[in-house]
């Protein structure tokens, strides 16, 4: 694969040295909750089990890591060659966002020196949608690095045998990078129906599996709209606007299937009355449909769409849109009854922060040194 | 290339009307009590809010009192357990319902009345069915839901899928537990009964087979009010009773239905809702979430198809990408 390049250049750069002290500061943290608890950096309680580290790592953080799997489906399954230049290094954001949320799992888990009992037979439970998550999760972190490495080996004599015997079996690797999120995307919705009643009716559906699937692909094209004009700019690159725009067109068509799915859903169920609630709840959900309907307006136009600035703009909303999405599911929506009450704690949005800043660094340091983007003359 | 994306339409809509249609096939039902289970009777028109259940509990179950502020200002230990609620340190807790003057006990409106809370070891245990690594367990025999250290990751989704907000865990502690009611089974494993029920002066909460404690619930409600009743103590076949004025039933079993039903039940003169306890669909969330799941994943043919599906349509596109190169 010729068309991708080192772009090289310094790695301790300003910006870099800022996001170490944010690393830093989580890893000070995550220290902190291995010899006091859960509780002496969150805010975590009985009524409110998950919170920040759950609901932004795991399942927004994640949905928003759909990039490579949004791109793997349009390319490699619709057969959209041309957006070719595109899936490396979506591929490579989405196998950080994953890798990192592998990572905070076991910040949050109290007894994580258990946690491969989830996968041994003595103990796996098949009933638990948490089982079919951490499964597809565990195997779709090996099938990215498996779809990366070739990233590794290119260009380097001594390991084109290996690149030869990678590129032989890489299809079916592909294939299952794009089962396995289709799988545990829809299951990181399916995973709030048991909580019954403590989810709020604007959210609580038996449809939760299909509508976060739907938005998590729609967040993956859209997260690969926002990092590559935010590579471009970043790392002063011209931009791929022409393919970005008509990439961006996907958003609108997947949209208009999910409002069919989620107004009729709420229609149908007559959960309507609560959007006039005008409680926190319902504020929530309407500032969430206005975040979905601006990539909506916005992308359906085909000359708006060609705008780098509008484009900017609706993968922005898009991306708040999912995930508050997520967040009005599992924690704003979600009321567990008995006077309990949540919000995350400085030292743990402290831990979040500092993961999506290792993150950032990591994607720095591969496209650095790693051939990632598209070569500069291609694009 | 439309060729191909017709027939990747055909195998996923193919896979969408199997697992649509076939939706009563994968259906779920909700589960029904063991028949020789064991539960508890909690009768709120006896209790009189002694809190010795909550005493009886942390005695047989080694668990510290949470300390009240009289204490701390007396300097003294143990006497008053002051816990708010049920917490990592408090599987059973008395609480009180209190209005207006709160003069009468067992009456709505200015009256009061007093709920025990702890685990209701439902038939069909919602935390069991969300525990990814099985450390949930209902007892086959005793139907008594447990909890196993051993097997437990600390993930908290039983306290995201319980209704009761019974599981509890230690949020304060470097290497914390789970924390929820297991009826004493290792009491119970001696012949004893639970703790609770052992320290129960009134007879408010007894101790037996849950087929027994159902069909002594449903006679109680056919008592008239006012009329004396031979109320057991500690176990519902006691020779020890109390004889007793019946008292004003609400004309209903909480946990008889709840949730597919429970074996701990209780009765009450106030309406169940003002006591605190959900109101809840009598089909189990477990039921609901793996009818979804089984519809979804059973065989794993759904999954496989769509496998096969995605595989072959990558290998066709990158066999294109190599031969364009």
């Amino acid at each position: 694969m010729s068309e991708t390049k080192p772009l090289g250049g310094k790695i301790f750069t300003r910006p870099f040295k800022i996001l170490m002290i944010f690393g830093l500061i989580a890893v000070f943290f995550i220290l902190k909750r291995y010899f006091f608890g859960i509780g002496s950096v969150s805010n975590l309680n009985d009524g409110y089990p998950w919170g920040m580290w759950i609901v932004y790592d795991v399942v927004t953080g994640t949905a928003i890591a759909c990039g490579g799997y949004a791109m793997a489906m349009l390319v490699y399954i619709f057969n959209k060659g041309h957006y070719h230049p595109l899936v490396r290094s979506a591929l490579m954001a989405g196998m950080f966002g994953y890798t990192l949320a592998g990572v905070s799992i076991y910040v949050d888990t109290g007894r994580w020196w258990n946690l491969q009992n989830i996968f041994l037979p003595g103990t796996a439970n098949p009933n638990s949608i948490m089982f079919e998550v951490a499964v597809c999760v565990a195997l779709y972190v090996a099938v990215m690095w498996i779809e990366f490495s070739p990233t590794f080996f290119e260009g380097k004599a001594q390991h084109e045998g290996k690149l030869k015997i990678l590129n032989k079996v890489m299809f079916f690797f592909i294939g299952l990078g794009v089962l396995l999120p289709t799988l545990h995307q829809s299951s990181l919705g399916s995973l709030m129906i048991i909580a019954g009643q403590k989810v709020s009716p604007l959210w609580q559906t038996d449809w939760l599996p299909f509508l976060y699937l739907m938005t998590a692909l729609t967040m993956g094209y859209a997260i690969v709209v926002f990092e590559s004009l935010f590579s471009s700019i970043g790392l002063k690159r011209p931009m791929e606007t022409s393919m970005l725009s008509k990439l961006a067109g996907v958003i609108p068509k997947l949209l208009i299937v999910y409002f069919i799915f989620r107004f009729g859903d709420l229609i149908y169920r007559g959960a309507l009355g609560h959007i006039l609630a005008f409680d926190l709840k319902s504020i929530m959900f309407i500032l969430e449909n206005l975040l979905y309907i601006y990539p909506l307006v916005i992308l359906f136009s085909a000359t708006k769409r060609k705008s780098p600035k509008y484009l900017f703009l609706s993968a922005v909303s898009m991306l708040l849109a999912g995930a508050l999405y997520r967040f009005n599911t599992y924690l704003i929506g979600f009321n567990p009854g008995n006077g309990y009450n949540y919000f995350p704690a400085f030292s743990e949005i402290m831990i979040t922060v500092g993961i999506i800043a290792i993150e950032i660094m990591a994607y720095l340091l591969f496209v650095k040194r790693l051939p990632v983007l598209p070569e500069v003359k291609h694009a | 290339m439309n060729l191909q994306r017709r027939d990747f339409f055909k195998v996923l809509s193919a896979g969408v009307v199997t697992a649509t249609t076939s939706r009563t096939a994968f259906a779920r039902p909700t589960k029904t009590m063991p028949p020789e289970s064991v539960g508890l009777l909690y009768d709120a028109t006896l209790c009189i809010g002694c809190k010795a259940c909550e005493v009886g509990c942390k005695t047989r179950n080694n668990k510290p009192s949470v300390h009240s502020e009289i204490e701390e200002h007396f300097n003294v230990n143990g006497t008053w357990d002051d816990a708010r609620d049920l917490d990592s340190a408090t599987m059973n807790k008395i609480k009180v319902y209190k209005n207006g003057t709160a003069a009468v006990k067992d009456q709505e409106i200015d009256g009061f009345s007093f709920v025990k809370r702890a685990c209701m070891h439902c038939y069909d245990p919602d935390c069991q069915s969300a525990c990814p690594t099985s450390a949930l367990q209902k007892n086959p025999v005793t139907g008594i839901v447990t909890w196993d250290r051993d097997a437990c990751c600390g993930c908290r989704y039983c306290q995201i899928a319980c209704q009761y907000l019974i599981p509890k865990f230690e949020y304060h502690k470097a290497l914390p537990s789970l924390v929820k009611c297991e009826m004493c089974h290792h009491i119970l494993e001696t012949g004893g009964i639970t703790g609770c029920a052992e320290y129960c002066p009134t007879g408010a909460t007894i101790f037996g087979k849950a087929k027994d404690l159902l069909a002594e619930a449903h006679k109680r409600l056919n008592l008239k009010n006012g009329e004396r009743y031979d109320f057991p103590v500690r176990t519902v076949n006691a020779k020890d009773k109390k004889s007793r004025p019946v008292g004003k039933y609400v004309n209903y079993i909480y946990g008889e239905k709840e949730g597919g039903g429970a074996q701990y039940i209780m009765l009450s003169a106030v309406p169940f809702e003002k006591l605190g306890l959900p109101k809840m669909p009598e089909r189990s969330g477990a039921a609901r979430s793996e009818t979804l799941q089984h519809t979804l994943y059973t065989g794993f043919i759904g999954p496989i198809v769509l496998l096969g599906a995605m595989v072959t349509a990558a290998y066709r596109s990158v066999k294109k990408h190599q031969s364009d190169e």
